[in-house]
């Protein structure tokens, strides 16, 4: 009964439009060689695409749902029985979140801190599902645990300026 | 374009302060950004590997320095190099105290781990210990992890853990142990099974959070066992109402829709829990007509959810009134201008016609439409429908369309999929055997190495078959046209080896049945494949086999063999051939051509390739011999088990298992050692050596313990030593004989039944089809290549009354299958030509690498759909048009702003206006959705009444709602903001 994988987010990629990985995130187990074979070729089907086509597209049995803001292509690929205009829905609220988060985010936002892109996505997508589907709450958290990183770092800087003055 | 570098950068450190990244590490990404190719990238990507080799093993990183180093290493594993001699130090810093540390080295792990990795191993340990933090945001670092990394043989060691955190005081550690349990339970679905009362009581969560990431394991498993779950169907209908009235806080709304992704997980849930249950579906009948009464199909979400309706009423039990509304959301889908909705509304339709099948007739042409939409993934969703909707009476035009398109197409693995959706059809629906075969043909000639090898041992057992034996006449004109048809194809160059099995065993078998070809013309054509495909080593064995067979038909039939000199070199080459089947194939060859004809006919008897071979198992003709044996003074056989004496085997394989799960890893602390016990043996001993009592108690006591425990051990012995002789006899073999298997061919049945069947359905509707083709001349608006195609897929009689003759007329119906195939390219080569013009046109400028961005936009008056916004819109289109020489850092939500249906209630606070000069990431979708608004005409809305099954009305409707220029979706210009996307 396959029924019991519907839910199943097997993984996210962002590339640009010159197929530039900016962001890959695996559900399912892939190597390191299928990872780099997955998104050659789908960065070759989706980039080609004609825009005002479905933003679905059936690949090796899973569909992948991507959708373009600008120059980034935003794609998840999920089973095949799933709803896509869910999986739509859910790439939009992601980007929504991360707007929110950098206040009108552009790819270069990504580019630089794709780490933060990574913690977000952790927020919202949790072992293939929607975990939190609140962007308030998201936020929250994420804000949480960087007031504790800001604390951390000021104390490690202070704590390595006594250091430093100790060692002169 | 160095300005917009600069802001980037000043963006990366200065507004988000971040990690505050080392200089060193954004010029990595600005060079990698500003590489031209990818071979530019790789080189640095190389060096960047090189350097953080040497850096990271240093000694004395400082923490900040290291937390970098590991981000560095995620780019180079992201942009797909090997960071392995990296992630042993991403171990480590999971280890540390700091939290940000600690995080980092988790993403790390998640990323680049999969959860098989040896590593993973290593990691268990902090894993336990952080998930029993004090701080919450510890827990959820480490459940994040647990999520991805935790394997089928790790979970024992962190469930009681993660079961202990649903009941944390944070809700955001409760319901990342909902998704930490949900995890599990897609790695091994027993392990979480018991745990049922927990999440019930999870679904009462305060936090709507929770309840909602609670519904991801509940939906598992209630996939797997729906019975079990029946007294939750009144729970998740009263939850999906509160959501759906809105009673959950406003955080929770998307778009204004009242936690749409919660809502839809619940009818998931219900579609499940309602299949085939009567009472469990009257529970649900208002909750869901009262979402669609509701539904907004304006937005992208309120789509999704009435299409998550649309499933869920096609799925559990019927009623009546739902069906209708679903029926009339999947209307609006299937008439919309978004190629999304039409794809939902096709996938839909095939849910719904299920259970009502005659929803399909209204939408003919929408339908006819997408099958020819130059998008692939519209057309294979078509297909998917149309596979649903086969029956013998369309089997050919959809056949036949779906191998049209199957030879179009250069994706394997769709190929794969469409041929053998293709044979499956075939088999269950052929109208007549010749078509059979012929379709098979053609599917073997364009895809013959993709299918299974049992298709092709189908079709030769179709064509050995045939019938039946009342049908003789029938059979031999079906194996008399495919060996025609076989001789004609194999001229052709390149064929599937497979494809070639089946003709070199058809040719054998019935290659001068008829006497319509010599027995020399034959064999020389198989030599020609053999000597062809002289390096396929299966097809030049079916073409020996074959010759065998043609040559003892000659010498069975009394004429004289003449073997031509190609096939006599054909047979030496084979007789010296490295592959021992080969070789034997061919030296049987040899001394069958040496024996009588009496003889041969004995051996290889004409058309007897389904006679069953009988095959003595009790090899009862040796009982003769086993009596004068034992008459002798032989001794009698006693069967094998009898002998052994009957050793258990599968005791010691229980008591195996036992063992190794005791040998597993153990991932709970040891015990803290106790104080050792002063052992009272040793003082009793003691005091014996004063004492004159020789033996103490104590002391005897033990010694027959100790001997009990020997017999013990050595009782488990012996049965070790039985079982191991087992094993060994075991290896030299029992006579195993399986029962006997040539039953296979003789008893399966034949596919093609149906073909009889169909006939008497025909004449009935005969008089019907007419007058249907009558009105239909009357109307020209419709192109007749539509119109035939809609009445052949959907009337469902027009095929069958050309067919409705007998076997005699075959041929002529098969005559007009590439007819139609080359109707169907005219039809489909115009929308070639658009998507050909499409893919020219250059898409809108990329932001970041401007340089390229300004070769790319040169020729913006190429596109057409650029062309298309200048009419609506000059304005706008000047935008988009200018957009490349902007200088601005691009932002990618302001189209909230711009867009004019967007309703967003939280974005409004931080849209940013859109000024011309600014580089707006989403600005084709504000324009599109402005193109929507004012290049819509004013619609009628389609009368909805059109339900019965006359297909003639309905496409009649259907076709006018069409000629006046009808776009039904005018009311949600939002829709439209999605197709550019």
């Amino acid at each position: 009964n396959n029924n019991s994988f519907w839910l199943q987010i097997h993984f996210v990629l962002l590339i640009s439009r010159q197929g530039k990985v900016r962001l890959t995130k695996w559900y399912s187990p892939y190597s390191q060689k299928e990872r780099s074979k997955v998104i050659r070729e789908l960065s070759g089907v989706i980039i080609s695409r004609a825009p005002k086509l479905c933003n679905f597209v059936e690949w090796r049995g899973f569909k992948v749902v991507y959708k373009r803001y600008a120059s980034l292509y935003f794609c998840i690929c999920n089973d095949q029985e799933d709803n896509e205009l869910e999986t739509l829905a859910i790439i939009h609220h992601y980007v929504e979140t991360l707007d929110r988060y950098f206040g009108s985010v552009c790819e270069l936002d990504l580019i630089f801190n794709f780490h933060k892109a990574y913690f977000i996505l952790d927020e919202i997508l949790l072992a293939g599902a929607m975990q939190e589907t609140s962007k308030r709450t998201t936020l929250r958290l994420i804000g949480a645990q960087e007031d504790l990183v800001e604390a951390a770092k000021e104390e490690a800087s202070s704590l390595s300026n006594i250091i430093a003055q100790a060692t002169k | 374009m160095e300005q917009l570098k600069t802001i980037g950068r000043e963006l990366a450190m200065g507004s988000q302060g971040g990690f505050g990244q080392s200089k060193e590490f954004l010029e990595l990404v600005k060079s990698i950004g500003e590489a031209r190719s990818k071979a530019e990238e790789d080189r640095i990507v190389v060096r960047e590997i090189e350097t953080l080799k040497r850096r990271i093993v240093e000694p004395d990183i400082p923490k900040r320095k290291m937390k970098e180093y590991i981000i560095r290493l995620l780019y180079v594993e992201m942009l797909g190099h090997d960071a392995s001699f990296g992630y042993i130090h991403a171990v480590k810093m999971t280890h540390d105290d700091n939290l940000l540390s600690k995080r980092t080295g988790y993403l790390a792990l998640t990323l680049f781990l999969n959860d098989d990795h040896d590593l993973i191993i290593l990691i268990v340990n902090t894993i336990q210990k952080d998930l029993k933090s004090d701080n919450y945001l510890v827990v959820c670092a480490a459940l994040n992890a647990v999520c991805r990394l935790i394997n089928e043989e790790t979970i024992p060691a962190v469930l009681p853990s993660v079961v202990d955190l649903l009941a944390h005081p944070k809700d955001a550690v409760r319901k990342k142990a909902v998704m930490a349990l949900h995890r599990f339970h897609l790695k091994s679905s027993s392990s979480v099974s018991h745990l049922v009362s927990n999440f019930r009581k999870k679904l009462c969560d305060n936090d709507p959070g929770v309840m909602g990431a609670t519904l991801c394991p509940l939906f598992d498993l209630i996939a797997l066992d729906p019975s079990s779950y029946k007294d939750l169907v009144v729970s998740f209908v009263s939850i999906l109402k509160q959501v759906a009235e809105h009673r959950l806080p406003k955080s929770y709304d998307y778009h204004q829709m009242p936690a749409p992704f919660i809502q839809i997980k619940l009818l998931k849930i219900l579609a499940v829990l309602g299949s085939g249950d009567k009472q469990a579906s009257e529970h649900m009948y208002t909750v869901i007509g009262e979402i669609i009464r509701k539904g907004d199909s304006s937005s992208n979400i309120g789509n999704a959810i009435l299409y998550e309706c649309i499933c869920c009423v096609s799925s559990i039990y019927p009623n009546h009134k739902l069906l209708e509304a679903a029926a009339d959301v999947n209307a609006k889908f299937l008439k919309s201008d978004s190629h999304n909705l039409k794809y939902m509304g096709i996938d839909a339709l095939g849910r719904l016609i299920k259970i009502t099948p005659h929803v399909a007739e209204q939408h003919q042409l929408a339908v006819i439409d997408c099958l020819e939409d130059p998008d692939d993934t519209l057309k294979r969703k078509t297909f998917e429908l149309l596979y649903k909707m086969t029956k013998s009476s369309n089997v050919e035009v959809i056949v036949d369309r779906m191998i049209d398109y199957m030879i179009s197409i250069s994706d394997d693995h769709y190929k794969t999929y469409i041929a053998s959706r293709c044979v499956e059809l075939a088999e269950q629906f052929a109208p007549s055997n010749h078509w059979f075969i012929q379709t098979m043909n053609k599917v073997f000639e364009h895809a013959g190495d993709l299918v299974n090898i049992k298709v092709a041992h189908n079709l030769m057992r179709l064509i050995g078959e045939g019938f039946g034996e009342d049908a003789a006449t029938a059979d031999n004109q079906l194996r008399s046209s495919a060996v025609e048809s076989y001789l004609r194809i194999i001229g052709e160059p390149k064929l599937p080896s497979m494809f070639l099995q089946v003709i070199c065993w058809v040719l054998g078998e019935y290659g001068t049945a008829d006497g319509k070809y010599s027995a020399s013309y034959i064999t020389g054509k198989l030599c020609d494949i053999a000597e062809a495909y002289s390096n396929d080593e299966t097809v030049k064995a079916y073409a020996i086999s074959a010759l065998t067979k043609m040559y003892a038909f000659e010498i069975a039939a009394g004429r004289k063999v003449d073997m031509l000199p190609e096939c006599q070199s054909f047979v030496e080459e084979l007789l010296a051939s490295h592959s021992t089947d080969l070789q034997q194939r061919a030296y049987e060859l040899q001394a069958l051509i040496g024996l009588d004809a009496r003889a041969v006919e004995t051996i290889m008897p004409q058309d007897a390739s389904c006679e069953d071979i009988e095959v003595d198992t009790d090899l009862a003709f040796l009982n003769g011999y086993v009596q004068q044996s034992l008459e002798r003074g032989a001794l009698p056989y006693i069967p094998e088990d009898e002998r052994t004496g009957m050793v258990n085997v599968s005791n010691f394989r229980s008591q195996d298992q036992h063992e190794s799960a005791q040998h597993g890893l153990r991932f709970e602390a040891y015990e803290v050692p106790k104080p050792p016990m002063p052992s009272k043996v040793a003082t009793v001993s003691l005091s014996s050596s004063t004492d004159l009592v020789p033996v103490p108690e104590t002391l005897y006591s033990r010694e027959t313990h100790q001997i009990s425990s020997a017999g013990l051990s050595s009782e488990t012995g012996s049965s070790e030593l039985k079982l191991k002789l087992d094993g060994v006899q075991k290896k030299w073999g029992r006579p195993t004989y399986s029962s006997p298997t040539s039953s296979s061919n003789s008893t399966s049945q034949n596919p093609v039944n149906g073909a009889t069947q169909t006939t008497d359905v025909a004449t009935a509707v005969n008089s019907k089809v007419r007058d249907n083709y009558d009105t239909r001349k009357q109307r020209i608006e419709i192109s007749p290549e539509k119109q035939k195609l809609a009445a052949s897929l959907f009337g469902g009689s027009t095929k069958t009354e050309k067919r409705s003759s007998t076997s005699s007329k075959v041929p002529k119906a098969s005559a007009s299958v590439p007819d139609r195939s080359q109707e169907s390219k005219a039809a489909v080569a115009p929308s070639e030509v658009a998507q050909g013009k499409t893919i020219q046109s250059s898409p809108p400028p990329d932001l970041l690498d401007l340089d390229e961005s300004t070769i790319t936009v040169a020729p913006p008056s190429v596109d057409p759909f650029k062309q298309l916004e200048g009419l609506l819109d000059p304005s706008i289109n000047s935008t988009t048009n200018h957009s490349s020489g902007v200088t601005n850092a691009p932002d990618i939500m302001t189209h909230y702003a711009a867009t004019p249906a967007s309703r967003e209630s939280g974005s409004g606070g931080y849209s940013i206006p859109v000024t011309g000069d600014n580089v707006n990431l989403l600005s084709e979708l504000s324009n599109a959705a402005v193109r929507g608004t004012t290049g819509e005409t004013t619609t009628t809305p389609l009368p909805q009444s059109v339900k019965g099954p006359n297909a003639k009305d309905s496409l009649q409707r259907d076709a006018k709602v069409r000629q006046m220029g009808v776009t039904p979706t005018s009311q949600n210009p939002n829709l439209f903001s999605d197709l550019l996307g």
